[in-house]
């Protein structure tokens, strides 16, 4: 057997390798649900699809976290085009939370309304952007590994979130942040959703429109812009970019910055938009899953939506047949990490080709 | 002053605390250690931390619980012992197995692969886990007393006699030392073999060879593909028994899903970097990270906001560590230099 | 005397792809107790002959023996098996091990346990046995050049090898260094060891050889007892009558001085100097050719003045506008202030993907590597480096499916070259420098690039051209700077110079009078 690199691969060729992989995937998950529950498994798919799609409002709840998912993942498109391996969004989406959750603590009510959303945005990225400056920074500088200080980043925020939590911890004794602005004269200020009608599609409709002018900017910024271009040719050829006179250093600092405040604002809408609160499952290990969508989607923002899509159903799916046939909810890790697998193992087949040596003579 | 001094009073137990959590670091660490020397950066050892805790848990549950009341016979500790071992050695080596063929034969990106066995460890053990949890009638009730109580098990008298001689300084030098079951003294060992290996065996040369420039390697004559897989399989198999150490001796052999594993596995990844993937050095950072991980719950004074700073401890200092590293360019505390790159040996 | 054949190659033949001989029917011996040169220009097959010895490659045609057996060579395994050893340019080392670690790597085959003691006691017989000076413990990442050299001579020793290839092993070394690596070979040679080096120093081949061996384009051309050889013959061997290729040469009319180069020094991360006080004047309306042997200061020359490399304090490159008002030191900038004091700089890398060209990206995006600053807005004007694209395409005769999708590394060589200096020329350099620039390239693309380089010539461009075969350097420059080991040995007149006189300043060593 031989293995040689690919040159490239048909369009058409490759989405069916994919689709290949997923219907495997849906296979061994198939095989995997009735091992355990003994349900003929087209019950089980058309429970899932339901708990996908099965009201209004189910929709809606898939729409906003396929969003989410796809925010942070439109977050790491710049850093991992530049060959930057940013594993911090779950870092950077929590202190975008953390200064989202602040303002609408301490200033709603105090501010205008309109002020208040300014201070919440803004500073959600500059957090964000500063979580994802600093190891673009060492990177540049001292060429510290990124993958490791992302890491880091990482936990570092989850312990500031904590200490954040404990501080504005309401009941006191919860442990927890509690709804912001719930009731009373502040009832809630500083949800997207209440600025121009209420309920909750109105907050989700919102998610959905910002990532979507989102994603279509991000498209272009990475594939229309100066910058976007100087991005691809530093993650492709430093000295490549040295020799047409691209400041390699600049450009890793300028880059995770921006990769980190989108992850920052994706922080903003998970607190804004979806819990009204704040806590170390705002990012929710989203900010892992996010790397895998960015990854697979070859930072196509427009790809990440589909592959967050497929995400947002398994998970949602698989929490109802958690529900309707009594299993517990991390059927849907199981579910997802096998199609992750599939998904990701079939790139081989993408770049590789296999030949079956011919018998010598 | 009455702060430092209830702290220092107090000094004793946070060791011991201290010790409990750096074992199931060192753990998986150690395994990390053994991967990032063939060049594998896995970061999927949360995953396989959970994969080898649910998996040691369920074979001796079924042993226990459904395998001995079956036959009508008692369960017997050793054995209850063994198939745990074996099972979570097992279930983390698999985990990483999928990990191996996936990264080294597939060639998918490292990165991506090892944060999706996190993603899948996690849910089979919670998923196993709270299956089990529902078989032995609620949350908490999964017990499997005879394998807990015997992974705990220690000598009495030793402590006692140590102690004794210890009076006079009034610190329990025997509770510190001879307090804890069995694994924790077997991770010291872990250590020290894998310290022996790398740096006093040839084979321990070749792998290392594998992860600073694997083109050399192949060159000479190592099958680096089989190095590769070894050493990422076993390492992992290691790293399952930090899971296992903290389902049966630290929440004494049932299950919960608050995540804790998790942490502690990306704290062992910490671990990799701050002992600059040298073995013995995590023997005394994981007990300071243990240390550490604990320290807010003896700082008299603190709130509980600034407990939470406190715990930000470990991750800072090793941010302070790979920083200084990197700075310092000292060559031996470099990672591996292939560490994460696939390989692929184009022609021949 | 020498009588037992260590190796011996018949009628070798291997072609890369269809176009490319590497070599042609080689018939090549060795003898046990002798020290043979393999001598020959860049590109004559020097090393491919040997890698096919070393089990890198394998040949399409021939037959090797070995002490007069036949064998089969498929991997460098089978040649380790037979006791060949080679010593490759790049080391296989690594670099956190120590010297004794690196020389025992991989052999497993003795006990588990890894002995220091008596490996760094075998390693230092060895090192007496021949002359070598080693420390076992020291770390490769300490070591200068010439002691990693002595670790995979002495690697390969102890793993028993009898006939040892060396690889251009003085191209790294200084004078002092070389000499030692030649009384070391001797020792071998006295042993009984066979040894090939692979060189083209004429005065080192006389040192230290018993015998000589030239290849000229993949061909054998003979071989002589080192006593009856000499450099002018040698010479004669190795460079072959000169070759008439019509090169179209005009005389621009006014020529200026563009660049003006003085005590440029460059020096390695090593801290090895590459470069050494050059000084030169390139001017407008003029092919400056740059001779030399591979790596003796030609990349770092061209990436200094590019801004890409830093030169070392002391270095000046004057840059003097076409119009003669004023100049510019380009030494302390990097390329983009280059760009930005309005200094048109062209320059066709050696490495034409490792610098220069974005494998991955296409055509036009590639095109646009030059020219993407245009324009006020943040966004890429696509429409101009499409249109360019199109022009260079259509000029150049670049063959390709497309401009806008398909990955340029999917192109051939030829058509990647094409479109690199395309671009290249198309920002309207007033200096242009090339580095290799027809290496690789089948004869009609060459011409292509020899005709471009004149006219730009004739539109008054500086043009830099450095090249490695003798012939187009002789027909194409104006005049010829000649490198050796990173100092100018001399600069000659293209129209009135022979081939015999570049090659012989080419090996100088030192350079200088």
């Amino acid at each position: 057997m031989h293995i040689s690199k690919r040159d490239g691969i048909v369009a058409w060729k490759a989405w069916l390798v994919r689709l290949l992989a997923i219907v495997l995937a849906l296979l061994v998950d198939a095989i995997i649900i009735f091992a355990v529950v003994r349900l003929n498994p087209i019950d089980v798919y058309a429970s899932m699809f339901n708990g996908a799609f099965g009201t209004e409002k189910k929709i809606w709840f898939l729409v906003r976290d396929l969003m989410i998912l796809s925010c942070i993942g439109i977050g790491l498109a710049p850093a991992f085009k530049m060959r930057f391996w940013n594993i911090g969004a779950e870092g950077q989406m929590l202190v975008g939370g953390i200064m989202t959750a602040f303002w609408m603590i301490n200033f709603a009510g105090k501010v205008p309304t309109w002020l208040l959303f300014v201070l919440m945005i803004v500073s959600a990225l500059i957090a964000g952007g500063v979580w994802g400056f600093l190891p673009g920074l060492f990177k540049a500088i001292w060429n510290t590994n990124e993958t490791l200080f992302t890491l880091m980043m990482n936990y570092i925020a989850i312990q500031l979130t904590s200490f954040f939590v404990a501080k504005w911890e309401n009941p006191p004794g919860s442990n927890s942040v509690g709804v912001i602005n719930r009731m009373g004269d502040v009832k809630n200020v500083g949800w997207i959703g209440n600025m121009f009608s209420k309920g909750y599609n109105a907050d989700y409709g919102w998610v959905a429109a910002i990532v979507l002018v989102l994603a279509v900017a991000m498209f272009i910024y990475l594939n229309y812009s100066k910058q976007g271009y100087e991005i691809a040719v530093v993650g492709d050829s430093e000295n490549t970019a040295r020799y047409a006179g691209i400041r390699v250093r600049n450009v890793y600092m300028r880059t995770m910055a921006i990769s980190g405040a989108i992850c920052g604002f994706a922080g903003f809408l998970a607190v804004s938009a979806v819990s009204h609160t704040i806590s170390t499952s705002t990012a929710g290990g989203r900010g892992f899953t996010a790397i895998i969508v960015a990854w697979l989607a070859k930072m196509n923002p427009f790809v990440m939506i589909l592959i967050s899509a497929l995400l947002t159903f398994m998970d949602k799916g698989a929490s109802q047949i958690a529900s309707d046939f009594g299993l517990n909810e991390y059927v849907s890790q199981i579910v997802s990490g096998v199609i992750l697998f599939f998904i990701l193992g079939s790139e081989f087949f993408l770049n590789y080709r296999i030949q079956f040596a011919k018998a010598k003579k | 002053m009455e702060g430092l001094l209830s702290f220092l009073s107090s000094f004793p137990t946070l060791l011991h605390s201290g010790v409990v959590f750096g074992t199931v670091i060192m753990f998986g660490a150690l395994g990390e250690i053994l991967t990032q020397k063939s060049g594998n950066l896995n970061l999927g050892v949360p995953g396989v931390m959970y994969l080898g805790g649910i998996a040691g848990l369920a074979a001796s549950f079924l042993y226990e619980n459904v395998f001995c009341p079956g036959h009508g016979i008692e369960p017997v500790a050793w054995i209850s012992v063994a198939l745990s071992l074996v099972s979570c050695f097992v279930a983390a080596a698999l985990g990483s197995l999928l990990y191996s063929f996936l990264t080294i034969t597939l060639r998918t990106n490292q990165n991506v692969t090892g944060l999706t066995l996190t993603i899948f460890g996690s849910g089979v053990a919670n998923f196993f886990g709270g299956s089990l949890n529902k078989l032995a009638g609620g949350v908490g009730q999964v017990s499997v007393k005879v394998a807990s109580e015997a992974y705990r098990a220690f000598s009495f008298d030793l402590v006692a006699t140590v102690d004794s001689w210890t009076e006079r300084i009034g610190f329990g030098l025997g509770t510190l030392i001879f307090s804890y079951g069995f694994l924790t003294y077997v991770v010291l060992v872990i250590a020290v073999g894998l310290w022996f290996f790398l740096s006093k065996t040839r084979y321990g040369l070749s792998l290392r060879a594998v992860g600073e420039n694997t083109a050399t390697a192949d060159a000479v004559g190592i099958n680096v593909t089989k190095y590769k897989y070894l050493a990422t399989c076993i390492g992992g198999g290691i790293s399952g028994f930090g899971g296992l150490y903290y389902v049966m001796n630290y929440i004494k052999g049932t299950w919960e899903n608050s995540g804790t594993i998790e942490g502690l596995g990306w704290l062992a990844v910490a671990l990799v970097i701050f002992a600059t993937w040298k073995p013995l050095r995590t023997i005394w950072g994981s007990y300071l990270f243990g240390v550490l991980y604990w320290m807010f719950f003896y700082v008299a004074g603190l709130t509980r906001s600034s407990q939470e700073i406190f715990k930000m401890l470990p991750y800072v200092v090793t941010l302070f560590v790979l920083i200084m590293v990197s700075l310092r360019k000292r060559r031996e505390d470099q990672p591996p230099a292939s560490l994460g790159l696939p390989y692929f040996r184009e022609d021949r | 005397m020498h009588l037992e054949k260590a190796i011996e190659m018949k009628n070798i033949t291997k072609r890369f792809g269809s176009k490319v001989v590497a070599n042609r029917s080689v018939s090549l011996t060795l003898y046990k107790g002798e020290i043979l040169s393999l001598l020959g220009e860049n590109g004559s097959g020097k090393t491919t002959l040997m890698n096919m010895l070393s089990g890198i490659y394998y040949p399409d045609e021939g037959e090797i023996f070995v002490n007069e057996k036949p064998v089969e060579i498929k991997s460098p395994k089978d040649a380790f098996d037979l006791g060949i050893g080679m010593i490759h340019q790049h080391f296989k080392l690594v670099d956190v091990f120590t010297a004794a670690e690196n020389i025992v790597l991989g052999l497993e085959g003795e006990k588990g346990k890894l002995d220091k003691g008596a490996v760094a006691k075998a390693v230092r017989e060895i090192a007496d046995r021949y002359g070598f000076e080693i420390d076992p413990n020291q770390k490769v990442y300490n070591m200068s050049v010439s002691q990693k050299q002595t670790v995979e001579i002495v690697k390969v020793l102890y793993r028993g090898a009898n006939i040892l290839i060396l690889d251009e092993p003085t191209a790294v070394l200084t004078p002092q260094e070389t000499e030692k690596l030649f009384t070391v070979m001797r020792n071998m040679r006295a042993d009984g060891k066979a040894i090939i080096i692979i060189t083209h120093k004429l005065h080192e081949v006389l040192a230290v050889s018993d015998r000589v061996a030239v290849l000229r384009k993949g061909e054998y051309i003979g071989d002589v007892p080192t006593a009856e050889a000499s450099q002018q013959s040698l010479t004669d061997m190795m460079v072959g009558r000169a070759v008439s290729l019509n090169i179209d040469r005009p005389l621009a009319e006014a020529q200026t001085d563009r660049l003006v180069v003085e005590h440029l020094t460059v020096k390695d991360k090593e801290g090895v100097k590459k470069l050494d006080d050059v000084s030169f004047v390139a001017k407008a309306g003029e092919i400056l050719g740059i001779a030399g042997i591979a790596g003796s200061g030609q990349k770092q020359l061209l990436e200094a003045i590019a801004g890409v490399q830093r030169a070392e304090p002391g270095s000046s490159v004057r840059y003097i506008e076409p119009d003669g008002s004023s100049s510019k030191q380009l030494v302390g900038m990097d390329p983009l202030s280059i760009i930005k004091k309005g200094v048109l700089l062209s320059f066709v890398p050696e490495d034409r993907f490792g610098m220069g060209l974005v494998g991955t990206m296409s055509i036009s995006h590639n095109v646009m590597l030059r020219s993407y600053r245009r324009g006020k807005t943040p966004m890429l004007d696509r429409k101009f480096p499409k249109q360019l694209s199109q022009k260079i395409v259509r000029d150049l005769e670049v063959v390709t499916p497309d401009i806008d999708r398909t990955p340029i590394r999917r192109l051939s060589g030829g058509n990647v070259q094409k479109v690199l200096v395309g671009r290249e020329i198309e920002q309207s350099p007033t200096v242009l420098m090339t580095a290799y620039a027809v290496r690789g390239l089948d004869i009609n693309t060459s011409y292509t690039i020899y005709n471009l380089l004149t006219e730009q010539k004739m539109k008054g461009v500086a043009v830099i051209y450095v090249g490695e075969d003798l012939d187009v350097l002789l027909e194409l420059c104006d005049r010829i700077l000649v490198l050796c080991g990173g100092k100018v040995s001399g600069v000659v007149d293209g129209r009135n110079t022979t081939k015999e006189e570049v090659g012989l300043m080419m090996t100088k060593l030192g350079g200088g009078n």
